[in-house]
């Protein structure tokens, strides 16, 4: 088990190494930098230019160097904790992002918990219950849900809610607590708003583990052990647990990998619609106005997070499944 | 010797022919051409074969788009602003008139400032049929103004009403399914390439090619698909012409997609290439790329085919969320997702519900994509 671990974190760490890479890459691929369109928009308004305080920056932030030194600057400064400098914002990335960072994991986390909750029980009973009348509606409503794109459900729903009961759904607290310090009243609060993110971020990803869930236990469910074990006497509910819903249970924990980078895209872009607090909307505007400090950091946390979510479900597989742990951990 | 039961010999005439004869309904059965059998196989998909109508009419509307609206793309109506959707009727009190529509009052409500808009229903406007109306330029080739349906003379025809700078919304969607519905196709035809190519390779020659295609592709698939897509059209320069960002914009749909396809390739690949047939190519000193093209790829096909299917709905949605967060295609390019541009304020969808419309085409197209890929799936490999 150790050996695989040890083994596991070194190619998470090399992977964030390479995807570090990309993402400087990507955020350098636009001509100049945020500095000259920022000095060519204040020269369009007939404003000076505060030619030192530009020339501090740069100086400070490297921008006048190399591009692979600036690119060691960068990650040395990741690897701090220093997330760079926000030219739109004029503050620290990290400022800026603040509570955003912790709100995007509390989304994504629901998201996921919501998935797994919502899927299990549901795609167990398609699968014993094949071809009713429940299973058809399920399997019906599942399709719904693949192919309504999350922002445009979040724009229905935000439109319903706003038309039918003229409230706004779209925050993820209540306005007094905003730019608060965090409190247990605070935390209620984001409980109580995080609800509809949740479900609409949700949907396409539990449609499609419904549908992965059943088709696996299906799979199972007609193998000659489950035959065995009903010949013996094995009463249905005891049976259905103890065999085939527990072969079927390892795909289902693997798909994280499927399911992981799904929920949060789609919670970059429901933030978005909404205006919640995550590090969506920052995303957009940080691109659009290349401030690049800040769309490389929001870039490389929800990489993060995608790569530590997947590497806590390899572990999890591990200590579900001998084999993997013995094997080093071929997928 | 002699107590051996005698030779049993059957007095029935030989017939040689007797079990191999088919009758003609297994022969047709036998001998039809793989790709005849998975169109069997599809036939039998109902939901599948209806979707795949479904897409087949809006590709053939998105050639001929500038005669099926009724208005042109950027035609502004300015005294009909966020008119609402006209509703086509047949009867005039009680009498057959043929399909018309009321004429629309506009009167300013001087307490909430807004325009409202009432049905005359005396201004019966018959619409007219193979008209000459808008003139428009044919795919930018030649000149024409015919179209299938227009208003009447100095009458409207909002079918799903207007937007801000009263353009007609049915024409803007019909005009938009042109951009919306190539995107998906010349995506993912550039993601089918480098699949094939990228996992093609991996899988024919393992060893160190393997190796590092299959750490490129877990990396890219660990990443989330949309915040890379934003960066990357973000980057796009914002004075390249229209159309040069178009192609961008499925350049790096494909830049993102091809892994799923290229690991499907990669292991069908590693099956097939231990099969004798291959060995046999090989021996007869063909080389990689014919035994990939000629021998291997054909076999998995159309699974690949499939599963190219399934990824054009997400290309396309892509493309809308893309447009949609002004990260993609610019007006005066026209997609769904810039025409959903319209609908992020939520004020102004509560006043004006019709500027949503853009979705439905969008869920449309995606719902009958994966029922046909979902289809072809199933009957991607007819022997079994």
């Amino acid at each position: 088990m150790l050996n695989y671990l040890a083994r596991r974190i070194l190619v998470m760490i090399v992977t964030l190494a390479i995807i570090s890479l990309m993402v400087f890459v990507i955020i350098q691929l636009p001509e100049g930098d945020f500095l000259t369109s920022y000095i060519t928009e204040l020269q369009s308004q007939g404003e000076a230019v505060d030619k030192q305080k530009i020339e501090y920056l740069r100086a400070q932030y490297g921008l006048d160097q190399p591009l692979w030194q600036q690119y060691l600057t960068w990650v040395g400064g990741l690897v701090q904790g220093d997330l760079g400098y926000s030219f739109e914002y004029d503050l620290p990335v990290t400022v800026v992002l603040g509570d955003r960072l912790l709100l995007t994991i509390v989304v994504n986390f629901f998201s996921v918990l919501f998935i797994y909750i919502i899927a299990f029980p549901i795609g167990v009973y398609s699968a014993v219950r094949q071809y009713s009348w429940g299973d058809y509606g399920l399997t019906l409503v599942g399709f719904l849900g693949l192919a309504t794109p999350n922002f445009l459900l979040a724009l229905i729903l935000m439109y319903l809610a706003n038309r039918y009961f003229g409230t706004s759904i779209g925050t993820l607290m209540a306005p007094e607590y905003l730019d608060q310090p965090m409190s247990f009243g605070k935390m209620i609060s984001i409980l109580e708003h995080l609800a509809v993110p949740v479900i609409i971020i949700g949907t396409a990803g539990t449609a499609g583990m419904i549908r992965r869930l059943r088709a696996n236990l299906l799979d199972e469910l007609f193998k000659q052990y489950v035959v065995t074990a009903r010949a013996k006497g094995l009463s249905e509910g005891k049976l259905l647990v103890k065999y085939p819903l527990r072969m079927a249970l390892n795909p289902f924990i693997a798909d994280i990998g499927n399911l992981l980078p799904q929920v949060v895209s789609g919670s970059v872009i429901v933030s978005i619609v909404m205006g919640l607090e995550t590090v969506g909307p920052p995303l957009v505007k940080a691109l659009q106005s290349q401030d690049f400090f800040l769309s490389g950091a929001v870039l490389m946390f929800v990489a993060l997070l995608t790569v530590i979510g997947m590497f806590i479900s390899d572990l999890a597989l591990a200590v579900l499944d001998p084999r993997i742990r013995l094997q080093g951990g071929a997928r | 010797m002699s107590d051996r039961m005698d030779h049993f010999v059957s007095t029935e005439p030989f017939d040689p022919q007797a079990i191999e004869a088919l009758s003609p309904e297994q022969e047709r059965y036998y001998m039809a051409s793989q790709w005849k059998m998975m169109w069997w196989r599809l036939r039998r998909h109902k939901l599948a074969v209806i979707s795949g109508f479904v897409l087949l009419v809006m590709y053939v509307s998105v050639v001929i788009t500038e005669f099926l609206a009724p208005y042109e793309l950027s035609t502004r109506n300015v005294d009909y602003l966020f008119a609402p959707p006209q509703g086509i009727h047949l009867f005039h009190e009680g009498r057959f008139v043929g399909p018309f529509t009321y004429g629309l009052e506009q009167t300013l409500n001087m307490e909430t400032l807004q325009r409202e808009y009432a049905v005359d229903e005396t201004n019966v406007q018959p619409l007219r049929f193979f008209c000459s109306g808008d003139p428009y330029r044919f795919w930018g080739l030649f000149e024409a103004d015919l179209h299938l349906v227009c208003p009447a003379e100095d009458g409207t025809l909002f079918l799903l009403g207007t937007d801000r700078l009263g353009r007609d919304m049915w024409s803007r969607i019909l005009y938009g399914a042109r951009v919306s519905l190539t995107v998906g196709l010349i995506g993912i035809t550039l993601s089918f390439i480098l699949g094939i190519v990228i996992g093609g390779a991996a899988g024919y020659f393992g060893g160190w090619v393997d190796s590092i295609v299959q750490r490129v592709i877990e990396i890219l698939r660990s990443l989330p698909e949309l915040p890379l897509w934003m960066a990357l059209s973000a980057a796009l320069p914002a004075r390249w012409s229209p159309i040069v960002i178009y192609f961008g914009i499925t350049i790096i749909l494909a830049l993102v997609d091809w892994p799923g396809l290229a690991r499907a390739v990669r292991s069908k690949l590693l099956a097939l290439r231990e099969e004798d047939f291959a060995t046999a190519a090989t021996l007869m000193g063909a080389r990689p790329r014919r035994v990939i093209a000629r021998h291997l790829l054909p076999n998995f096909m159309s699974h690949l085919i499939a599963s190219a299917t399934l990824s054009i709905p997400s290309m396309i949605l892509a493309e809308t969320a893309l447009s949609f967060l002004g990260l993609g295609l610019r007006p005066p390019v026209t997609s769904w997702g810039v025409l959903l541009i319209e609908a992020q304020n939520i004020e102004a969808v509560t006043l004006f519900p019709w500027l949503m419309t853009p979705m439905v085409p969008v869920i449309i197209t995606v719902l009958a994509f994966n029922f046909l890929g979902d289809g072809l799936r199933d009957a991607a490999d007819p022997y079994k």
